[in-house]
């Protein structure tokens, strides 16, 4: 448990894996502050997991480095695997055994005397709710349980550095929650947390940091705000009372916003992206356009001021990867405005 | 690209309906402050709680002792009525002749499952989770074997018992009959080393239970274990004289009948400690790398 103030818990540089041809991981570079949680994000096959895997000593790097609270991933693996968990993408408990005979299984592999390894395996199984689950084989649990159970494993010993590779991918809202609550209090007791997912409310809700990965690279990193600022301040909707007057509101609304204004697929309505760096804020710019138009005699049914989601953020991001990279792409105007 | 909708492939389960768990602060609260760190198991106490764990495996799923108790009951009638009269004269002659060899023949071909048993393992979860553990390194694979090594012994004593009770009398007694067993299952533990390197190395466990396949029946047929050598060709004379598995026979048939050939024992124990060398460095090296 020593924690130097400062040492960043994950550090890599240049991190490369390839697969045969495919270069799954391509110069990676990671600094993972410790004590908080760091979401990686990205879509499937960007890379998140065979990160995770290398940072956690299950695949060795092909080029570049990757330091552990300091430690050398390859060097000094055994020290490394003292100090993390990991709960993969699959269930890694054993589903022919029972919630409690995985957790004691584990307990005592970490050297845990039998007493203290089935007491201790009792009280996880009951912080996380799965006493009564206990003594019925893996198999049989739910989506959730398995995951809380897999999160119990992991925690056995707290580690310093727990890695999350997709704890909530393919369950319940319910269950996202319970997953959520738990990786909550888990940072808050120390532990850092790096988590990959493919959800970006997931990375928004937890995560003090997120690197959006795609395509093996890192292709922007930053806290949440951060992140959702350099594709705008955010955005507004209207709709209009009378499809005819579109074009007008169209024009009107570029004007008095200084930004790009896309028709919706509904006839009525309009989307303007607001950038940041003016002198007016976003909600004042809304309603000096929200006069202009009722000056103009055209009626606005309805009109909200959104914040951009990571969502936007994130096919923004990609999207400016896309055209760096030669192709042509349609929505020209969110590549400029992101560059 | 990417929505955040994740109800597509959740897995509805009956149990869901009483999952109304919330969690708690205080509850989590309790459970991860750090406790004391127990110092890490030794390399035994590591390799027996692997084993424990393949116990427990067969407790959940006895279904899988099938393989070491029907099969080799199986093997035994088969081979001493199909071939008894035609070999030996009479199915109580040839009994006496190839009751020690059926016993390796089933145990070494049970050996396979060490590597399907790995393989499975991999592609689940639970395997990436054993290798971040900080524990001696070959714990893991040790566990397999120990586990397997119980179900060697249990279809020994399957087919002796079967041997017995059609009219097998070794002159070896128990004692005899009780280090055949032992060096079968020294060798068996070796040899699987064998599979633990393919359960790592083949994609899928149908390739593992393929190339097993293709090693072990050669292996196990084109031996003394079903006839004398005397009546084969040179050419696979020279392999059979060569097969580890004919010295394992010879060498479990002397001591079951009472006629120990402690050179071959000693081929055998030989051959046992070359087989772990080669195969568990190589399977090491496999799970270190993997």
């Amino acid at each position: 448990m020593s924690n130097h103030r400062g040492q960043p818990a994950i550090e890599t540089t240049g991190l490369v894996k390839t697969f045969g041809e495919n270069r799954a991981v391509d110069g990676v570079d990671l600094v993972v502050p410790a004590g908080t949680v760091y979401g990686v994000l990205g879509p499937n096959g960007a890379g998140k997991t065979t990160t995770v895997r290398m940072l956690a000593t299950l695949l060795r790097p092909d080029a570049g480095e990757a330091r552990v609270f300091g430690l050398d991933v390859v060097g000094q693996a055994a020290a490394v695997r003292s100090r993390v968990s990991l709960t993969g993408q699959y269930a890694s408990v054993d589903e022919d055994l029972t919630g409690m005979e995985n957790l004691v299984l584990l307990a005592r592999l970490l050297g845990h005397r039998k007493p203290a390894a089935r007491e201790r395996a009792a009280s996880l199984l009951d912080a996380f709710g799965l006493t009564a689950a206990a003594d019925r084989q893996v198999k049989a649990y739910s989506g959730g349980m398995r995951r809380r159970l897999d999160i119990a494993a992991s925690i056995i010993n707290t580690p310093d550095l727990l890695f999350l590779d997709e704890p909530t991918t393919g369950l319940d809202p319910r269950s996202r929650n319970q997953v959520w609550d738990i990786v909550r209090a888990v940072v808050a007791q120390g532990t850092t947390v790096l988590l990959t997912t493919q959800y970006l409310d997931e990375a928004d809700q937890l995560a003090g940091r997120i690197a959006v990965i795609d395509t093996g690279r890192v292709i922007a990193e930053g806290t949440p705000g951060q992140l959702k600022s350099s594709v705008g301040s955010g955005s507004v909707h209207v709709r209009l009372r009378e499809s005819h007057q579109r074009a007008e509101a169209q024009e009107l609304l570029t004007r008095v916003l200084g930004a790009s204004v896309q028709a919706d697929a509904d006839p009525v309505g309009l989307t303007a992206r607001l950038m940041p760096g003016g002198q007016a804020g976003p909600a004042e710019l809304a309603s000096r356009a929200l006069g202009e138009l009722a000056a103009g005699g055209i009626v606005v049914d309805d009109f909200s001021l959104g914040q951009p989601s990571l969502d936007e953020v994130f096919l923004a991001l990609t999207d400016r990867k896309n055209a760096a990279a030669g192709g042509t792409h349609p929505t020209d105007a969110k590549q400029e405005a992101v560059a | 690209m990417t929505t955040a909708t994740s109800t597509s492939t959740t897995k509805d389960r009956p149990q869901d309906a009483e999952d109304t768990y919330t969690p708690t602060a205080e509850s989590l609260q309790s459970v991860l402050a750090p406790g004391e760190r127990p110092p890490r198991p030794s390399a035994l106490s590591a390799s027996l709680t692997f084993g424990w764990r393949s116990m427990l495996k067969i407790k959940h799923v006895p279904e899988q002792l099938f393989d070491v108790t029907v099969f080799p009951i199986m093997m035994t009638l088969m081979f001493t009525y199909l071939f008894g009269g035609a070999l030996a004269g009479s199915t109580a002659e040839y009994l006496q002749y190839l009751l020690p060899g059926i016993m390796v023949m089933s145990v070494v071909m049970t050996t396979m499952y060490t590597g399907v048993a790995v393989n499975t393992d991999i592609s689940k979860g639970i395997f990436d989770r054993f290798r971040t553990l900080p524990v001696w390194r070959p714990a893991a694979m040790v566990g397999y074997l120990l586990g397997d090594m119980l179900r060697y012994a249990l279809a020994s004593v399957v087919i002796l018992v079967v041997g017995l009770i059609l009219g097998y009398r070794p002159d070896g007694g128990v004692f005899g009959v009780t280090a055949a067993i032992l060096l079968l299952i020294g060798f068996s533990f070796a040899f699987s080393w064998i599979w633990t390197m393919f359960g790592l190395l083949l994609r899928s466990e149908k390739s593992v239970m393929g190339v097993s396949m293709m090693v072990l029946f050669p292996l196990t047929f084109l031996s003394n274990i079903l006839v004398e050598p005397e009546t084969m060709p040179g050419w696979l004379q020279a392999f059979v004289d060569v097969s580890p598995v004919t010295h394992l026979v010879a060498a479990a048939r002397g001591l079951m009948d009472g006629n120990t050939d402690t050179g071959e024992i000693g081929w055998v124990l030989v051959a046992s400690a070359v087989l772990i060398a080669v195969f568990g460095t190589l399977t090491m090296r496999l799970y270190n790398r993997k």
